[in-house]
């Protein structure tokens, strides 16, 4: 059986959520604590929503620093699938694993709703099953989700097709209504909306929507198919 | 501070006043009455220990003979909560009132804990903190029996929305609800937000806590087992929410000192969730014998009340205190209300597995004494002996008063302006303008401003939260087994007549409990009235007391514990005391919990599809009075209250309940502020269902007009959506319980909104903008 790895950092909230997607799609979750320095060779790694380290600082700061993460960051250069929910995109961007920066909301509130997204890349690791610009409702909700970036990187990010969610009906003014990227190589992932949330009906978005249950099934079938 | 002695003198009572010091120097003067006691509450100390008080114990004694912690005004009221509680009610309870919360069991060998709490005053003075550590405060009551913590509700009053100052205290109370709720991950799933005029310079805000654990997990602030380590972790301690301490301390006898403390607290909830998650690691390795949260007083409450409720003594080396600022004196750590404090009882087998987990979670850990068999509580200072007291009168022996009260001279003429002499609208035109005016109005406008804030999906259990009836959450992922949580408190109502006020603000929450499909098993409180000194305030405690502690019998639903918030009577400084304007609306908050065998089979408020039969169960008759309509139209607030009728309550419930168990009802939504047309309202706009209905029948039938039909809030009524292939199963189980049904009409497809046959409509694109722009607007 396919093992996915969820990490728990001081002040990680999602990660109880996101080991539930993995179950509920057929994986294997593996918990792995930040103090540990190895991924106890799990197939995926998922960095879960949450508040680690309190955002102080700056949201992911500290966490980039955990000792897990140099194991994390050497694995996914070599390949491994790794999605970054939330504060786990926020976590990626500080490790340069994934471009651009969080700032606050354009609102500078809190934003909790069910947000509709638009698939721009089909091919990562993480969205291989769902159709390319097909849209999809996702819970979003966080503090620091404004995506930032210069416009070199949004060039950069646009033209090699690595943006790979938008919102349709952009919450909190990031930049060129980017949700989600992905590294050069297609295996890292991060988005700010959160998957885990929508993984089964009556517990996730108005309508019982399950959209989110395709990005961990997309995860366990490319790790089926490269075994 | 005429009963301090000058400064520079010899007999310093801050950490050289030994006890031994104290029973040598009888006649040095300590400013009790700066730190808010009576002459005769500290001529009882001086009785009680055979001796003047050192100031290390002073410092305890003022601070747990407080009103907010001794409950010394309410007390003798409160005691008919538990009085009046029978033993068949008692049948799902495991802990009742007396512990940090109660604990009542749901099946299953599952348990739930819940307790609602206010945080009034430090949010007025500091809105994000006051509202941040109000929400911290509940959530390590819960913690503290054994329980993770899994969802929240606020329920909050703010001053008129108009008014300058309440920007300032909606942006700091909201952002900091959500600040440190969202940090903890913990689902908020409902509430209540309110804007009156009686609530200026006084907002209130109380937090609830649900905590869910497994019965074989229940622990208790007891400290047992002589030899037994006392053990604080968390956050170092502080000098924060110090205020009265710092009479004693720096202010007086020491210039050179930092003096001014901040009075409220500073939450850190990130420290929050690290502890949250060390408890229940701690609890999963029974490594814990009695464990207690440090709440307001800090380590006088915990340490006294931990001593008193077991068996022996316990004595503490204060200098073990972790300090955030070595400055602080004993009286100043006694009293600190720093934060993300708690306090367990630990055997000394199982302190180094203990200390391994806080320290895997990097939690500061310290053991500052142990339980003893001496029956005392003795605190050392650097080797000094500062407390020797019999614990329990420090945290259970408390004066208690019988506060006068009296129904005050005003209730009289306020009961006698009754609304049902004010003119109704009679005209399509009319009717239509009032409905718009009522649903945008900003008790009853859409709050998503507020919850928008709020993280309401985290821990993937949520299957309903506002604006639903009640918040749902999911307790065991395999059998579906969860519980639904609603609560309520009409201020107005509560001001009319409080034995009545407080008996809706019971059953309206019943009845949203029931709504959701749920059965009412339990319910907590939280009493926010004005100053136990007034006995026009006094009498609406008493009266809302009474009234709620009644209708629990009658309901079957024991109270479980609760807070008492007292006063609330900032305006008194302006217009004196008696005076009708005096105090806050009387607001007993009141929260009723439920269970449900599997949450899957809810039922929602709004409707979701074209085609089902729209029913009114209930009556309606003339109430008016103390309505929204009749504020929000006529600015009128007069008259008695709708009637409370809990047989009606009790059966309508079981009809909702039944329904939901055999799937009757496609949708259900209790009518309460706003009446009919408030509830119509909310059940088109949550899925953008319209409907046709006709009033035709409604008002020959219960003998009204329109208007009333439309805007009355009698109790015992909900609206009931149902498909047309359950109609005849819905209709013969309201007749099994006798519960009055009308088929007001059907549900629309095509983007319609609210039609109501021969009198008006309005569009669904209307109907939302009206409902749902009224905070955006004003708050940005």
């Amino acid at each position: 059986m396919a093992r996915i790895g969820v990490i728990t950092f001081p002040g990680s909230l999602d990660d109880g959520d996101a080991a539930r997607a993995v179950r509920l799609v057929g994986a294997e979750p593996v918990r792995l604590w930040h103090a540990d320095d190895s991924l106890a060779e799990v197939d995926a790694v998922i960095l879960p929503g949450g508040f680690s380290y309190g955002d102080y600082l700056r949201a992911g700061a500290i966490s980039r620093f955990a000792p897990v993460m140099g194991a994390l960051v050497d694995a996914a250069n070599g390949g491994l699938p790794v999605l970054g929910i939330c504060n786990g995109f926020q976590i990626l961007c500080e490790s340069h694993l994934l471009a651009g920066a969080m700032i606050k909301n354009e609102r500078l509130t809190f934003v909790c709703k069910d947000q509709t997204l638009r698939v721009d890349n089909n091919s990562t690791a993480w969205t291989n099953e769902f159709a390319a610009g097909e849209e999809i409702v996702v819970p979003l909700k966080n503090q620091d989700g404004q995506f930032i970036a210069d416009d070199a990187t949004l060039d950069e990010l646009e033209g090699e097709g690595r943006v790979v969610f938008r919102y349709v009906g952009n919450p909190n003014g990031s930049r060129r209504d980017i949700a989600g990227i992905t590294n050069a190589r297609g295996n890292v992932v991060g988005l700010m909306p959160h998957p885990e949330h929508a993984v089964e009906a009556g517990f996730g978005p108005e309508g019982a929507g399950t959209d989110g249950l395709r990005f961990f099934s997309s995860a366990l079938g490319s790790l089926l198919a490269s075994n | 501070m005429t009963n301090a002695p000058a400064a520079g003198s010899t007999h310093s009572p801050v950490g050289t006043d030994t006890v031994e010091n104290a029973a040598a120097t009888p006649d040095v003067d300590l400013p009790y009455a700066e730190l808010g006691l009576k002459d005769d509450e500290y001529a009882r100390i001086r009785d009680i220990l055979g001796r003047r008080p050192t100031a290390a114990e002073l410092a305890m004694y003022s601070v747990m003979w407080s009103e907010h912690c001794s409950y010394k005004s309410s007390k003798r009221h409160l005691s008919q909560f538990g009085d009046k509680t029978t033993d068949e009610m008692r049948k799902h309870l495991l802990v009742g009132i007396g512990q940090n919360a109660g604990v009542v069991d749901i099946g299953d060998g599952w348990a739930v804990t819940f307790k609602v709490e206010s945080h009034n005053h430090p949010s007025y003075v500091e809105p994000y903190q006051g509202a941040a550590t109000g929400v911290g405060g509940i959530v390590r009551d819960i913690i503290s029996m054994g329980a993770r913590p899994v969802a929240v509700m606020d329920q909050l009053r703010f001053g008129a929305i108009g008014h300058p100052d309440t920007q300032r205290v909606v942006h700091g109370v909201v952002s900091g609800v959500g600040g440190y709720g969202n940090s903890l991950g913990l689902p908020n799933i409902g509430g209540e937000v309110e804007f009156d005029a009686s609530y200026q310079r006084n907002p209130l805000v109380n937090a609830l806590c649900l905590g869910v654990l497994r019965h074989e997990d229940i622990h208790l602030a007891n400290a047992e087992g002589v030899g037994n380590k006392v053990v604080l972790f968390g956050a170092r301690t502080g000098g924060d929410g110090i205020g009265g301490a710092s009479i004693l301390a720096s202010e007086t006898f020491d210039a050179d000192k930092p003096s001014k403390r901040p009075s409220v607290q500073v939450g850190d909830p990130f420290m929050e969730k690290v502890l949250i998650e060390c408890c229940l690691e701690l609890y999963a390795a029974r490594v814990v014998e009695g464990i207690q949260d440090l709440g307001a007083a800090g380590i006088s409450c915990a340490t006294s009340e931990l001593a008193s409720n077991g068996d022996g003594g316990m004595h503490v080396d204060l200098e073990n205190v972790l300090l955030r600022d070595p400055s602080l004196t004993a009286g100043e750590i006694l009293m600190s209300e720093s934060q993300e404090r708690m306090m367990a009882v630990v055997s000394p087998e199982k302190l180094d597995e203990f200390l391994a987990i806080t320290a895997k979670w990097d939690v500061e850990t310290s053991v500052i004494g142990e339980v003893t068999g001496t029956g005392r509580l003795t605190i050392d200072h650097d080797g000094h002996r500062i407390v020797d007291v019999d614990p329990r009168t420090v945290a259970h022996d408390g004066p208690v008063y019988d506060r006068p009260y009296e129904r005050p001279v005003w209730q009289d003429a306020l009961n006698a302006d009754d609304a049902a002499t004010l003119p109704r609208p009679t005209t399509p035109e009319d009717l239509r303008s009032q409905v718009l005016a009522l649903i945008g109005s900003p008790n009853l406008a859409s709050k998503a401003w507020v919850t928008d804030q709020y993280d309401r999906y985290v821990q993937g259990n949520t299957a309903l939260a506002q604006p639903d009836d009640a918040g749902v959450v999911r307790v065991d992922e395999a059998s579906g087994l969860g519980v639904a949580l609603s609560t309520d408190a009409n201020g107005r109502f509560t001001k009319l007549d409080p034995y009545t006020g407080a008996q809706q603000a019971l059953a309206e929450a019943y009845r949203n409990v029931a709504t959701v499909g749920a059965t009412p098993l339990a319910v907590t409180d939280c009493l926010n009235f004005g100053s136990p000194e007034d006995p026009d305030a006094m009498w609406q405690l008493v009266e809302a007391i009474t009234g709620l502690a009644d209708a629990c019998v009658e309901l079957g639903v024991p109270v479980t514990g609760g807070n008492v918030s007292l006063y609330n009577s900032t305006l008194a400084g302006e217009v004196g005391q008696g005076h009708i304007d005096a105090s806050i609306n009387p607001t007993p908050v009141v929260g009723v919990l439920g269970v449900l065998e599997d949450v899957a089979r809810v039922t929602p408020s709004g409707w979701s599809a074209h085609g089902q039969f729209v029913y009114l169960l209930g009556t309606t008759r003339t109430e008016l009075s103390g309505s929204v309509w009749a504020g929000v139209v006529h600015d009128h607030l007069g008259g008695h209250p709708p009637v409370v009728d809990l047989d009606a309550e009790r059966a309508l419930a079981q009809v909702l309940i039944d329904a939901a168990r055999q799937s009757l009802a496609a949708a259900a939504h209790d009518l309460s502020a706003g009446g009919l047309a408030q509830a119509l309202t909310d059940a088109v706009l949550r899925y953008g269902v319209g409907a046709r209905v006709s009033l035709a029948e409604l008002m020959p039938r219960d003998e009204i007009d329109a208007a009333t039909a439309l805007f009355s809030e009698s109790g015992a009524r909900a609206l009931v959506a149902v498909e047309p292939a359950n109609v005849a199963a819905f209709e013969a189980l309201a007749a099994t319980h006798n519960v009055p049904l009308l088929h007001l009409g059907q549900t629309l497809d095509g983007g319609a909104g609210l039609v109501l046959d021969g009198a008006f409509e309005i569009g669904l694109d209307e109907l939302r903008e009206t409902h749902e722009g009224t905070l955006p607007r004003v708050f940005g």
